[in-house]
Formats: structure tokens, C-alpha cells, sequence
């Protein structure tokens, strides 16, 4: 081809290009109404009207394992804790777990008992906070509910005002106990390697002694309000245990010497979908079991099992999808460590059918069977002679360079990694946090609830409520997820047909 | 009368803010009750659509908090700003940049590259990264641009206030809101929050020494934390000088050290330079290699002296981070 006739063509090649492009803009992106702050949903619809796919979107990127390159190891706590400001105590303890590790040091058994007590309080705050006000409304008011019901005050409305009002005072008392050793509940500060930095003087004591037993008589309350709205009542029962919310996938959760569940500490153990153990490790080889896959549209990251490698967002036996959190913990431990949470534990599993439980709206019933355990948890702590005790300290003197340390989040499984120089500086930093783990099946769940509602062009005017449902029962954390977006994430849901043109667009809160 | 407008908005931030503001809950329901709350994407629907439906400065006051990393973030800042008569920066990110503006002493090449291809967990050999446009099965789909830097609120947009914190305490928030609806503000460009220093609100004021002189700096693990002296005589690095007050000193009632989130007093243009050069002005040796041996007590001077306002501060960035271009994706 000569010069002059090349220079022609690949302009002409070039102008068609950008025209295609313009036009595909126009097409897709400009009908997008953007509601920032939120994550989005795009429904994609083939020639029938059905569903091709549906994705859910992640905005944003904060880039805490770069930037926290060069920092002092021990201000780790302090600093990843803004990852979330709704969970920031987990990151708090998953990095000062991560210390314990790097500098080789036990904390003193007081110290370590101030750490699970401030850990099983925050569990117990966090879950009563999505059980009344994120989460919980769906199924307390009812999923039929208008939207401006199912809410706080809509559940106020059907459990009394009464049960509103020791709602708040109970979380503002486990806040304030989070406060007493923590300095502050948003961002607490007492994590440091070997040990905390603040104990609990004996005067201060009969008023948290009070507190734990309140707090297991509110978690037993909360039983029992759900066994009454929501266990006797037939429709619910049948939506939990609907095909809509359900996924055979693996389940990940911390488990302690005798395989019950534990918050705090000891070894993760992986069940398949028919509930055998696929694994078991200790925290410093959660590399040889976990890996991130990535998408062009999203910036959260996707975790899988490693061994198996990635298939896709998919089901069954080939899939190395797995979940974490409630539902995910109940599934891998073989019960509670505490009594009255262990009656409720067997009560879940045979009401539900045996394990595993693959149902993901029982996340809602297992969050709380686990409010039941952290209560229990909290009266064995403060009535432990030891709690009071004023040695807090290790001082470390190894010389550090790896630590790894795990916790559950009140969301799921939460890994810390560091690795440093010889002055504690870090070099490396990976961190694996709850809500990554359980992107694969969010995505998933969404997916389906889209395809089990959206047929030859008809959109169930219930759609946005089904699939915010699927959506609470993860108690997704985007913030954390993306290590960038904040708390309880809303939603908005655009549909596209074949021709990508938008054919409609849902909002909610 | 219709109730005065408020909105609440996030950008890049952790959800601590949110958190904070809800915790008000008992203590702000005759304030909820006064105003008409137009935008709050924690806790209630919106488009942006409806925001820019509404005639400017319709809206009373924004209260925005998270510093600015993306497109999409800056478009609502501008937007809020048109709207709102006054515009807050709430929280520490949106008045200064925050911790996620310590991502300024790294490039976002960097940062894309180690997350999303070197972490240890990743397995990414098609090198594939989000992008802001892509096809994926032939759906278009599309991620706002995560600029060069992270910038604070009043980087991007003028900002008529400022509550400071990370997070702001209810008390500090509750106290700026019923003087917003009283109508009794102080000059524009104000922090709503005591112009003093923390340590005139921290219990162990009384321990600080009249002069100061470093041996050595410790780092708060290696070494037992009096929980009653102050930490400067104790040789840890308080930023409780060169900081604000108004917290009531609540790290410190921890037993850790202040690290500098509420940001310096008026009478402190960069919190860092302050606290670095009373610092090194109390070092106990003159000789310069003593001295550099006392100061390495001090590993990470901008994550110590600028945690949460690197975007604000004087240095700003990293010095040869390359120059914002919006259209590279």
C-alpha cells in the first residue's frame, strides 16, 4: 500500500473509531444518572427482555497498604482504623494482633482479657446496631412494608418505644465501655504490641459487670423478639429459605481449640458446601488459602480460595467462591463456647435443616445467636478475678519483620499483614478485610436476585427491596471493602435493554 | 415557615464521621426535629438530579465530610457548593486532608500498581486494573477517576466553615449546629472549636515541664506509659503543643499520646513545622551527630507531624508527582 493511500485509510479507520466511541458514550454513559457516594448496580437485559448480567459497582480506592509504607509499625492500630469508622475496632485489633506477631510477644492475661472484653463488646454493639436500624427493619416491620416504615422508627412503632429506648441506651452503654479503654469509641487507641495501654481500675468495675448482664439480657430479648416476629411467622421463614437468597458456596470463620466460635483469636477452619472440613491454618498462612482477583469495573478486589483457583462468579463444585461473617462463622465452628448461645445455635441449625446453613438471610438470625455469645462473653470477662489486674505490658525486644493477625469482624474474617525493616518500619503491608471476602458472593446474590425478578422486560416494582434485602443480610461494609467508601451502602440500580439504552432506573436508601 | 435545609455528605472518608453524627442521636432530636434534612446518603435515598433541581443556595448548610480523591467526588463538592449558603468542612479529611491524604507522599501509579498487580495475595497476570471506561461481554461500564492527589475540602471548593477531628465530638458538632440555626457565627473561614492548645484541656498539663530537653525520643512500645505524667516529660512525641483543643484530651485520657487530628490553632499556620521546631529546639545535644542520633527516636516525621494534614500542610505533596491530567484514565 503506498504512503499516501495508508495516510488516508487509517484516518478514516481513526474517525470511524471515535464516532463508535462518542456513539457508546452517548449511549451508556450519559443517560447514567450518578448517584455518588453510592454503589451502583447495572442490569444489562438480552433480546427476550431477560437478564444477561447484573454487576454491582465500587467507586473508590484510599490505598491504605501503599501509604502506610515508611510508618512506625506501632502506629498501625491508629492508622488502619480509619479503613472504617463503622468497625474500627477490628482494625484496631487485627493490627495490634498483626504486632503481637511481628514483635513475638503475649500480651499479659489481663491485657489480653481487656482486649477480648472491648472485642466481644464492640461485636455485641455493632450486631444490636444492624439487627434494629440496618437490617433487621426488613423482617421486624416486614419486607412488604412501605420504605418509610422499615426503618428505626417503623420498628419502634411495632416493638413499642419502650424497646426503642433500651435499644439506644444499651448501644450508647457498650459504646461507653469501648470509650473507658479505648479513649475514644470511633478510632480507640489502647492497641499496642504485647499488650494495652490502659486497664481497668477496680472501682470502675460493678458498673460493666452491670452492663454484661444487661447486655445478655438484651441479647436473649433480641431472641426472643425475633422468634416472635419472625420464626413464628410461616412467610417469613419461606423467604429465608427460598432458592432467591440461596448459594452453595465455601465458609471461612475463626474457630477456637474445640471448634467453636471465637471473635478473638485462634485458627481459621474452611467447610465446603456440604459442610466438610476443606481447611484449617493458622493466620501467618492465610496466603497459601486466599487470593484477589480483580474486574475492570469494579475497584473492590475478589477474594478466592487459592488452591482452587478462580472460576468466575459461580456455583458449585468447581467454584472457589467462599463467605464470611454470621451465617459463615455458624457454619464452620461445631458450636457456641457459652451455653445459652450454644441452646441457640442447635435451635438454628434444626430449625433450618442441618448444616451447612446455605440460606443467606439466616445471617440475620445467626448475627443474633452470636449477640447472645459476645454477651456471655462480656459476664465471664469482667467477673474474671484477673481483669483488674495492673500488669499490661509486655515490652518487646525481638527484632521484628513478619506478623500477621486475624480477628472476625462483626462482617467476617479481617487480616492484617505487616512486614518491616529492623527499626519497625513498614515495608509491606496486605490487608484481607471482611467484606473482599464475601465480594464474590454479594456480587453473586445480586446477580440472582436480578435474574429472579426481571422477566422479558418486566420489572418487579419489588426488585429494589429484594435486592437491598440480599444486600443487608451480608451487612456489607464498602468502606472496607475497597479499604475506601464509608458504612451501609445505598443503592442505586440502573437497567439497560439490549440496544444499552436505559430503560429505568431504581433508588433506594 | 419551611424548615431551614441541611445536607450531609461523604467523599473519601471512613464512615467515622457518619458515625459520629448519629451518635448525637439522643441529644440532637429537637435540632433533627428544626431541620428539613435534604441529603444524607448513609441513611436516606437522593439523585443528584434532585440536588441539582433545586435553586442555588437553597440548601442552609452542607456538612461534608472526607477529603477529595475522585471525579465524581470533586463534581458533588462544586455542586454542594452552588447550593448550599454555607458550606462546611466537616472532620478532619474534609478541613485537612486527613490520614487518606498521607497517599500525597506516593503516586497513584504506585498505588494502582501495588494493589491491584504486587500485593502478595493477587493473582492478576493479565495485569488487569479498573478502568474508567471498559467493555466487559460487550456492557459498557464506567468508575469515576481517582486523580493524582487527595485534596482537602477547601483545595477544591471554597469553604465557609470548618469543624475539626477525626472524628469531631458530639458536643463540638451539636454546639456548631445550634449556632448555624441561631443565626450566631463567628468570621467566615472559622474552625468551630476552642482556639487553644489540647494541652490546656489534658489532665496532665500540671507534669509538662517549663523546659523541655530530649535525651532521646521513645516510640509508645518500648517503653511503660505513666499513665499521669505528661508523655513530652516521659520523652514520647505528643502533638498536644502544636494542636488544637476542644477533643478534651481524650487519646491522652487513653493513655496514648495526642496525635494532632483536631489541626493547629489559628495562630499556627503549619501544625508540623510547629511541633518539629519546638521539638528540635529542645534536643539535649547541640552536636550535630548527637543530635541526629536522638532525633531517629522520630522514624517517620510526616506520618508523626502530618498524620492527619499532609494535603493542607506546607509540604502538600510529594514533589514530583505528576501533573493532574482529568482525561488520562
Amino acid at each position: 500500500m503506498n504512503p499516501a493511500t495508508q495516510q488516508t485509510w487509517n484516518q478514516a479507520n481513526l474517525k470511524a473509531n471515535a464516532t463508535y466511541q462518542a456513539e457508546r458514550r452517548r449511549v451508556t454513559v450519559e443517560p447514567i444518572t450518578r448517584l455518588e457516594g453510592h454503589g451502583k448496580i447495572d442490569i444489562f437485559l438480552d433480546d427476550a427482555g431477560d437478564v444477561e448480567r447484573a454487576y454491582l459497582q465500587i467507586p473508590e480506592l484510599r490505598g491504605f497498604e501503599v501509604f502506610s509504607l515508611g510508618r512506625p509499625a506501632e502506629e498501625m492500630p491508629q492508622i488502619t482504623s480509619r479503613i472504617c469508622g463503622v468497625c474500627p475496632t477490628a482494625h484496631h485489633m487485627a493490627a495490634t494482633k498483626a504486632l503481637d506477631d511481628l514483635y513475638q510477644v503475649e500480651p499479659p492475661p489481663a491485657a489480653r482479657k481487656i482486649r477480648e472484653l472491648v472485642y466481644n463488646t464492640f461485636v455485641l454493639e455493632d450486631h444490636a446496631l444492624h439487627v434494629y436500624i440496618l437490617g433487621g427493619p426488613d423482617f421486624i416491620v416486614g419486607p412488604q412494608a412501605p420504605p418509610e416504615k422499615r426503618n428505626i422508627l417503623g420498628v419502634i412503632e411495632k416493638v413499642g418505644v419502650e424497646v426503642g429506648k433500651r435499644v439506644i441506651s444499651m448501644r450508647r452503654r457498650l459504646r461507653e465501655l469501648i470509650a473507658y479503654f479505648g479513649g475514644k469509641v470511633i478510632h480507640p487507641v489502647l492497641g499496642l504490641p504485647g499488650g494495652v495501654s490502659k486497664g481497668l481500675k477496680p472501682e470502675d468495675l460493678p458498673q460493666f459487670k452491670e452492663l454484661a448482664k444487661d447486655g445478655l439480657d438484651f441479647a436473649l430479648f433480641t431472641l426472643q423478639v425475633f422468634e416472635d416476629l419472625v420464626l413464628k411467622n410461616p412467610d417469613y421463614v419461606k423467604l429465608i429459605t427460598g432458592d432467591t437468597y440461596t448459594h452453595r458456596t465455601y465458609y471461612m470463620g475463626l474457630v477456637d481449640a474445640q471448634n467453636k466460635v471465637n471473635f478473638y483469636d485462634g485458627l481459621i477452619r474452611v467447610v465446603d458446601a456440604t459442610g466438610k472440613e476443606y481447611a484449617k491454618f493458622p493466620a501467618r498462612r492465610y496466603r497459601d488459602f486466599i487470593a484477589e482477583h480483580v474486574e475492570p469495573w469494579s475497584y473492590v478486589k475478589f477474594c478466592f480460595l487459592k488452591p482452587i483457583g478462580w472460576h468466575g462468579f459461580e456455583e458449585g463444585p468447581q467454584s472457589s467462591v467462599y463467605a464470611v461473617a454470621p451465617l459463615a462463622r455458624l457454619n464452620v465452628a461445631e458450636g457456641m463456647a457459652t451455653p445459652q448461645a450454644q441452646k441457640a445455635y442447635e435451635e438454628f441449625f434444626n430449625t433450618l435443616g442441618g448444616k451447612p446453613v446455605h440460606h443467606t438471610l439466616a445471617n440475620h438470625w445467626a448475627r443474633v445467636v452470636e449477640m447472645i455469645y459476645a454477651a456471655e462473653r462480656m459476664v465471664e470477662l469482667v467477673n474474671d478475678p484477673e481483669i483488674t489486674n495492673t500488669n499490661l505490658r509486655v515490652i518487646p525486644s525481638a527484632k521484628p519483620s513478619v506478623g500477621v493477625g486475624v480477628v472476625e469482624a462483626p462482617r467476617g474474617t479481617l487480616y492484617h499483614h505487616f512486614e518491616t525493616d529492623d527499626r519497625g518500619l513498614i515495608t509491606k503491608a496486605n490487608l484481607i478485610v471482611a467484606t473482599q471476602n464475601n465480594a464474590a458472593r454479594i456480587a453473586m446474590s445480586v446477580d440472582k436476585a436480578a435474574r429472579g425478578l426481571i422477566k422479558k422486560g418486566q420489572v418487579s416494582e419489588g426488585l429494589l427491596n429484594m435486592v437491598e434485602m440480599a444486600f443487608r443480610a451480608y451487612d456489607p461494609c464498602f468502606g472496607c471493602a475497597t479499604h475506601s467508601l464509608p458504612g451501609h451502602l445505598p443503592l442505586s440500580v440502573s437497567i439497560y435493554n439490549r440496544e444499552r439504552h436505559l430503560l429505568r432506573q431504581l433508588v433506594q436508601s | 415557615m419551611p424548615k431551614p435545609k441541611i445536607a450531609l455528605y461523604w467523599c473519601a472518608s471512613c464512615g467515622g464521621c457518619e458515625e459520629a453524627v448519629v451518635d448525637l442521636a439522643e441529644g440532637i432530636l429537637g435540632v433533627v426535629e428544626a431541620v428539613d434534612i435534604v441529603l444524607w446518603p448513609v441513611a436516606m435515598d437522593f439523585k443528584k438530579k434532585d440536588i441539582e433541581a433545586m435553586a442555588d443556595q437553597s440548601i442552609v448548610a452542607t456538612l461534608l465530610n472526607g477529603a477529595i480523591r475522585t471525579s465524581e467526588q470533586e463534581a458533588m463538592a462544586h455542586l454542594l457548593r452552588r447550593k448550599s449558603q454555607f458550606l462546611i468542612a466537616y472532620g478532619a479529611c474534609a478541613h485537612l486532608g486527613g490520614i487518606p491524604s498521607l497517599a500525597n507522599q506516593f503516586s497513584r501509579e504506585q498505588m494502582l500498581k501495588y494493589v491491584y498487580e504486587d500485593a502478595p495475595t493477587m493473582v492478576n497476570e493479565a495485569k488487569t486494573r479498573p478502568q474508567v471506561s471498559c467493555q466487559n461481554n460487550g456492557h459498557a461500564m464506567t468508575l469515576p477517576q481517582l486523580r493524582q492527589v487527595v485534596r482537602s475540602l477547601d483545595q477544591v471548593v471554597e469553604v465557609d466553615y470548618y469543624i475539626p477531628g477525626c472524628p469531631p465530638t458530639s458536643k463540638l458538632t451539636q454546639a456548631a449546629i445550634s449556632a448555624l440555626l441561631a443565626g450566631k457565627l463567628p468570621p467566615k473561614g472559622s474552625v468551630l472549636a476552642p482556639d487553644i492548645a489540647l494541652c490546656d484541656q489534658c489532665s496532665r498539663k500540671g507534669s509538662k515541664p517549663a523546659n523541655l530537653s530530649f535525651s532521646q525520643f521513645k516510640r509508645p512500645h518500648q517503653t511503660l506509659l505513666d499513665p499521669e505524667l505528661c508523655f513530652l516529660a516521659q520523652g514520647v512525641v505528643c502533638m498536644g503543643p502544636a494542636t488544637r483543643g476542644g477533643c478534651e484530651a481524650l487519646c491522652t485520657g487513653g493513655n496514648m499520646p495526642c496525635t494532632g487530628c483536631f489541626g493547629p490553632t489559628s495562630r499556627v499556620r503549619d501544625q508540623g513545622a510547629k511541633m518539629l521546631s519546638s521539638l528540635c529546639a529542645n534536643v539535649a545535644s547541640k552536636d550535630e551527630k548527637e543530635a541526629s542520633a536522638i532525633l531517629s527516636g522520630i522514624p517517620d516525621p510526616v506520618g508523626t507531624f502530618y498524620r492527619y494534614g499532609l494535603a493542607k500542610s506546607l509540604l502538600r505533596r510529594k514533589v514530583d508527582l505528576p501533573v493532574e491530567t482529568p482525561e488520562t484514565p
